[in-house]
C-alpha cells in the first residue's frame, strides 16, 4: 500500500487532537444557546403547576441552584481542562463509577434535549403552515432535517459551529428584549400585571410543584464545560463565559415571565407551546411575530446544536477512556472533531424525537441533569478537602464555601420531590436505568479501562492520601 | 402541490445527502489512517507543537 489511500500511521509523538480555538463569546454561545430555547417554550408549565406567582418563585429559586451550580463548575473547571466537563471532574476527584454515571447524565441529558428541540422546531413550522393556510404539513421531515443537519455542522468544525450558535443566540435573546421594550413597561396599556399576576392557587405545593419546570429557565448553562478542551484559555474563558452566560439567563427569564404573566391568563399559559411567540400574536404586530418566530426557531436551533456538541464530546471522552468502546475517541484528522460519537448520537436523538412525546423527553432530560447537579455538591466538597485552596492553581476559586454546595443539595432534593409529584414512574425508571447502567459498567465494562491513563491532571498527591 | 410540499421533500433530500456525507466521510477517513493516529489525543493535552494535521502535511 504505497499510493494515495495509504492508512497514515503515526510518528512517534504525533497526535490529533481537538482543536483550541474558541474564546470566551463561543462558551457563552455554548452555554446561554442551549438553555435559550427554555425561555420560548417550556418554562410556562411552571405557571400552570402552581400559577404566575409561583412560576416567577420558581424562576428565582432554579436561579439560586443554577448561580451555585455554575460557580461550582467553573472552579473545578478550571483546573480540569478536558473535554468531558462533569465527567471528567468525577473521574479525578470522585472515582470512575462516579464518572461513568455522570457521563451517561450528560449524554442523556443533551440528547433527549436535542430531541426535545427538534420536535419543537418541527412543531413551529408545521404551526406557521398551518396559519399560512397549509394543513396537512408533516413535522417529521423537518425534526430529521434539524438532528442531521446540525450534526453535519458539528461535524465539520468546532469553531463554525459555536460562531453559528453565537449569532442565532444573540438574534434570540435580542427579540426577547425588544418585544420587552414594544410593551412599554414604563407605560403599560395592552400589559395588565396587575390583574393577571394571580397568587397562590395551589398553595405553597404548587411553588414546590413548579419547580420541576422552574429549572428549565437556566437548564443545560453547566454545559459550558464540555468546551474545556477547545478553548485557547481554559482558566479564563470557561469561567467569564459561564458567568455571563447565568447573568443573560436570570435577565432573560425575569423579562419573560414579566412579558409573558402581564399579557396571558395563568390558565392558558400553563399549557401554551410557544408562549413568547403567542404573546407577540397579542400584541397584534406582524414585525414583532416575525421577529418572535424566528427568536424561537434560532433558539430552538442553538440549542440543538449546543447539545449536539456537549453530548458527543461527553461520549468521545468516555471512549477515549475505554469507558466505552475505544472506537468513540476518534478525532477527525481534518475538522479536528469526535466524528464517530457525532454520528453515532445521530440514530439516538432520532429515535427519541421520532417516537417519544415532547413532555416525557423534556423530563428524561431534566431528570438526568438533576442527577448531574446533584453529583456537584458533594464533588465540590469532596475538592476543596482533597486540594484545598492554594494546593493547586485554581483559575477561579468561587465565594462562601461550602454554602453553595449547601444550597445546590437542598434544592436538588426539593426539585427531586417536584418532579416525583407530577412523574413519579419516570423518575423510578430513570433511576433503574442508571443502576443496571452502573452494575453493567462495575461487572463487565470496568476490566478494559487502562487505569493508571484515565487520571491524566497534573495534580499533587490529595491531602490526606 | 404546494409549497410546503416541496419543502418536505426538500428536507428529506437534505437531510439524506448530509446524511450520507458524513457516512462516506467517516469510511473514507477510516481507511486513510490508522487507528494508532484517529485515537491518539489524549486529555488534557496541551502541547501545541505535538499535535498535528496529517491531511495538510500531506500536502505540503
Amino acid at each position: 500500500m504505497s499510493d494515495q489511500t495509504t492508512a497514515y500511521t503515526a510518528v512517534h509523538g504525533e497526535k490529533i487532537s481537538l482543536l483550541r480555538v474558541l474564546g470566551p463569546g463561543h462558551v457563552w454561545a455554548l452555554g446561554v444557546g442551549i438553555v435559550l430555547v427554555g425561555e420560548f417554550m417550556g418554562w410556562n408549565f411552571a405557571v400552570g403547576k402552581g400559577g404566575a406567582q409561583a412560576a416567577l418563585i420558581a424562576c428565582w429559586v432554579a436561579g439560586l441552584l443554577y448561580t451555585c451550580v455554575a460557580m461550582i463548575d467553573s472552579e473545578v473547571t478550571s483546573t480540569v481542562a478536558a473535554a468531558g466537563g462533569q465527567y471528567a471532574q468525577a473521574k479525578h476527584i470522585v472515582g470512575p463509577l462516579m464518572a461513568f454515571n455522570v457521563g451517561l447524565f450528560l449524554v442523556m441529558a443533551y440528547t433527549m434535549l436535542e430531541a426535545g428541540n427538534a420536535i419543537t422546531a418541527g412543531f413551529l413550522i408545521q404551526t406557521v403552515a398551518g396559519m399560512a393556510g397549509f394543513e396537512a404539513v408533516h413535522d417529521k421531515p423537518f425534526i430529521v432535517l434539524t438532528i442531521v443537519a446540525l450534526a453535519w455542522l458539528n461535524y465539520r468544525g468546532v469553531f463554525a459551529s459555536l460562531t453559528f450558535n453565537l449569532v442565532i443566540t444573540a438574534i434570540a435573546f435580542l427579540s426577547i428584549i425588544v418585544l420587552f421594550l414594544a410593551l412599554q413597561p414604563w407605560a403599560p396599556t395592552l400589559h395588565r400585571l396587575d390583574t393577571l399576576a394571580t397568587g397562590l392557587p395551589y398553595g405553597w405545593l404548587g411553588v414546590i410543584a413548579s419547580l420541576h419546570f422552574g429549572l428549565w429557565y437556566y437548564l443545560g448553562i453547566e454545559g459550558t464545560c464540555q468546551a474545556a478542551e477547545e478553548v485557547r484559555s481554559p482558566a479564563r474563558s470557561l469561567p467569564l463565559g459561564t458567568m455571563t452566560g447565568m447573568i443573560t439567563l436570570l435577565i432573560a427569564a425575569t423579562l419573560t415571565w414579566w412579558i409573558c404573566v402581564g399579557l396571558m391568563p395563568w390558565e392558558y399559559l400553563g399549557q401554551a407551546i410557544t408562549p413568547l411567540f403567542d404573546a407577540a400574536r397579542l400584541t397584534g404586530s406582524v414585525a414583532l411575530m416575525v421577529l418572535l418566530f424566528i427568536g424561537t426557531i434560532f433558539s430552538t436551533l442553538a440549542s440543538a446544536n449546543g447539545c449536539i456538541n456537549d453530548a458527543s464530546r461527553a461520549w468521545f471522552s468516555m471512549g477515549r477512556d475505554r469507558y466505552l468502546p475505544v472506537w468513540f475517541g476518534a478525532v477527525h484528522p481534518t475538522y479536528r472533531t469526535p466524528f464517530r460519537a457525532i454520528v453515532f448520537l445521530v440514530p439516538v436523538a432520532l429515535v427519541f424525537a421520532l417516537g417519544a412525546p415532547l413532555d416525557q423527553v423534556i423530563t428524561f432530560s431534566i431528570l438526568s441533569g438533576l442527577l448531574g447537579y446533584t453529583f456537584m455538591s458533594f464533588n465540590i466538597v469532596m475538592f476543596r478537602k482533597r486540594w484545598p485552596v492554594g494546593r493547586i492553581k485554581r483559575g477561579y476559586v468561587h465565594p462562601l464555601h461550602p454554602l453553595p454546595a449547601i444550597v445546590l443539595l437542598v434544592l436538588c432534593a426539593a426539585t427531586y420531590f417536584a418532579v416525583f409529584l407530577g412523574y413519579g414512574t419516570q423518575l423510578l425508571a430513570m433511576m433503574s436505568f442508571y443502576i443496571i447502567a452502573s452494575a453493567w459498567f462495575h461487572f463487565h465494562r470496568y476490566r478494559y479501562v487502562r487505569r493508571g491513563d484515565q487520571f491524566t491532571m497534573p495534580w499533587p498527591r490529595p491531602q490526606g492520601y | 402541490m404546494n409549497a410546503f410540499t416541496l419543502l418536505e421533500y426538500a428536507a428529506w433530500i437534505i437531510s439524506a445527502g448530509l446524511g450520507l456525507w458524513m457516512l462516506i466521510d467517516m469510511v473514507k477517513v477510516n481507511s486513510r489512517f490508522s487507528e494508532d493516529v484517529l485515537l491518539s489525543s489524549r486529555e488534557g493535552d496541551i502541547e501545541d507543537h505535538l499535535v498535528i494535521d496529517p491531511e495538510h502535511q500531506r500536502h505540503r
